[in-house]
């Protein structure tokens, strides 16, 4: 069971602790009779509940504070994993991590962004937003992997850019504008997974590649709902109607055209199961880094660039 | 938690004073100065006393800078399909005539080919006016093709900036733009094409964190407001008051963050200047 329990997510918990309660009496066989009903009827209302999720509640699962982040798939899907550092300019960014690593015999550079579990590792990591020297030190890191020639897998998990002071003195923009560009021309395979939060900026930084994947209850768009909220509707209050308004779920983004591939999650999210979650990350980009592997680098660019080109909707 | 307070692609302006109004005679925000339309006019569109740039769009831009005449538009009636049927307190879908009809363009930048001293150059130009400047998929197609076209014929490219972020009734489409033109961009650097970004007040947002940022030569307007997250985002997230000229074009010069900053009389020179080198 789940530490945090959401909203939405009560009717079943209520259900969950009656079954509990009456487990102590289960050697009477009417109670045990009674406790196989409630399971079933939990099972159906996990069902319901969970297929039937709004975009908001999405959002929130994609925030649920134990949801596995970047450093607990590293540690499920990689072996080997060497951590590297520093941005070799300013200094080092804890919002973003990066290494080598192995994935099923497979050599890779991994990167994404990295929240904290509790406040002081959330100091410790920013919240997950990084700062310029976060998107330079995932710039060097790919820089390396093309020299080696190894893939880049990058893991989006960010409520966004830092927007503070010292962001901007260092050239927050240029740093994430200058990852776009160089990420559009990397020689090698780059294959792209939000993992929980993509918010904006923050995330795309390190988000340009040749396949892009989603976790089934993670969001992805241009600005939190939030904000949009406090933005168009002059309020914080309308955080649900942006959500929808804004269609930032695995399965809007596939229908935009801008996700390849929505990776499903455990009933009731990641962190109901992160192993099955993992599991699942790992076959994904395996799979994809297979197929990447067969292609020459001129074509590779070339696609990638046609990819991008191709996002947009107008008329005339 | 101070999360939930960032908004980046903020796409209402930070300031919306300058702008040139209407009427015969005008107010300098800066100074007070009473500037009389056809004196602002000769002038630049900048005040005559204490230099003060006022906002102006697209087709001033292209008087002031391009060899007169030379100017031809391309997908000047492209505009938004509202991919999202997106709806706020308005729908996204009224918005775009209400804008159309307001500023008698399309969307919010224009792009086309021209002569500066008659050197070729492929020109795309933003308006603050239309939508805060935001850009979308019209933003990002039109600056596309326009990088694509530099591309193909190896003109040299000059944007225009002026923006408030990205364009949050299309989502995630909106975000994309940002990959799309730097992945073109990315293409125009491997043909050594070159590229002059020109940021006027002001730019912020999506367009900066691409685009904008990446030009081979970056010139900034005079006191233009130049970042990623918009002043007032960043004052709510630090908690206290921004250091005064933080933002501005002078103080990214500071920053190693633009080549130079030009006075609006002097663009149109500094230019051809630059053309001579990096023309191709
Ligand atoms: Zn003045």
């Amino acid at each position: 069971m789940a530490k945090t329990v959401l909203e939405f997510e009560k009717p079943i918990l209520e259900l969950e602790q009656k079954m509990e309660e009456m487990r102590r009496y289960a050697d009477n066989p009417d109670i045990a009779l009674e406790i196989a009903k409630i399971e079933k009827r939990v099972g159906q209302l996990q069902l319901t509940i969970y297929a039937g999720l709004t975009r908001w509640q999405k959002v929130q699962l994609a925030r649920h504070p134990d949801r596995p982040y970047t450093l607990d798939y590293i540690g499920m899907i990689t072996k080997d994993f060497v951590e590297l550092h520093g941005d070799r300019y300013y200094r080092d960014d804890k919002a973003i991590v990066g290494g080598l690593a192995t994935i099923e015999d497979r050599k890779v550079m991994l990167i994404g962004h990295q929240k904290g579990r509790d406040t002081k590792s959330n100091v410790y990591r920013n919240f997950g937003m990084p700062n310029p020297e976060g998107y330079r030190k995932a710039l060097r890191l790919m820089k390396l992997a093309e020299k080696f020639k190894l893939p880049v897998v990058t893991l989006l998990d960010t409520p966004g850019a830092y927007p503070g002071l010292e962001a901007e003195e260092r050239g927050q923009a240029e740093a994430i504008a200058r990852n776009l560009m160089e990420m559009s021309r990397l020689r090698v395979p780059i294959v792209v997974a939000i993992i929980g939060e993509g918010a904006s900026g923050g995330a795309l930084g390190i988000g340009v590649g040749d396949r892009i994947l989603m976790m089934e209850n993670s969001w992805y768009s241009v600005i939190s709902p939030e904000s949009c909220s406090s933005i168009l509707w002059r309020s914080w209050d309308y955080k649900e109607q942006a959500a929808e308004a804004l269609q930032l779920t695995a399965p809007d983004l596939k229908k935009q055209g801008i996700i390849d591939e929505i990776m499903p999650e455990p009933l009731g999210g990641a962190h109901r199961n992160p192993e099955q979650a993992a599991r699942v990350l790992k076959d994904t980009i395996v799979q994809e880094l297979k197929q990447l592997a067969k292609i020459k680098p001129e074509k590779l660019l070339e696609r990638r660039i046609e990819k991008f080109s191709a996002m947009g909707v107008w008329v005339g | 938690m101070t999360w939930f307070k960032r908004s980046k692609e903020n796409i209402a302006s930070e300031t919306q004073k300058k702008d040139v109004p209407d009427g015969l005679w005008t107010k300098c925000e800066q100074c007070g100065e009473i500037i009389h339309k056809m004196e602002l006019e000769k002038n630049f569109f900048t005040c005559v006393k204490c230099n003060a740039h006022f906002r102006i769009g697209s087709k001033e831009y292209i008087a002031i800078l391009l060899d007169t005449d030379s100017f031809k538009e391309n997908d000047g009636r492209m505009r938004s399909g509202d991919p999202l049927k997106f709806v706020d307190t308005k729908r996204y879908r009224d918005r775009i005539p209400e804008a159309i009809k307001k500023t008698k363009l399309h969307d919010a930048v224009r792009w086309g080919t021209g002569t500066v001293n008659k050197l070729p150059l492929v020109v795309a130009a933003m308006d603050f006016s239309f939508i805060g400047g935001s850009m979308g998929s019209v933003v990002g197609e039109k600056i596309g093709r326009a990088i694509d076209r530099a591309w193909k014929s190896k003109t040299p490219l000059l944007v225009i900036s002026a923006s408030g972020g990205a364009r949050m009734m299309e989502g995630a489409l909106s975000l994309m733009q940002m990959a799309k033109t730097s992945a073109k961009l990315a293409r125009l650097s491997e043909a050594g094409v070159g590229f002059i970004s020109l940021l006027t007040d002001p730019t912020t947002g999506g367009v900066t964190a691409s685009y904008a940022m990446l030009g081979d030569v970056i010139i900034a307007e005079p006191g233009a407001l130049i970042g990623f997250a918009g002043p007032r985002v960043i004052k709510q997230t630090i908690g206290k008051d921004l250091p005064p000229g933080f933002q501005r074009a002078e103080f990214l010069l500071d920053h190693g963050f633009v080549d130079m900053v030009v006075h609006r009389k002097d663009l149109r020179q500094t230019i051809a200047q630059l053309l001579t080198y990096i023309g191709g």
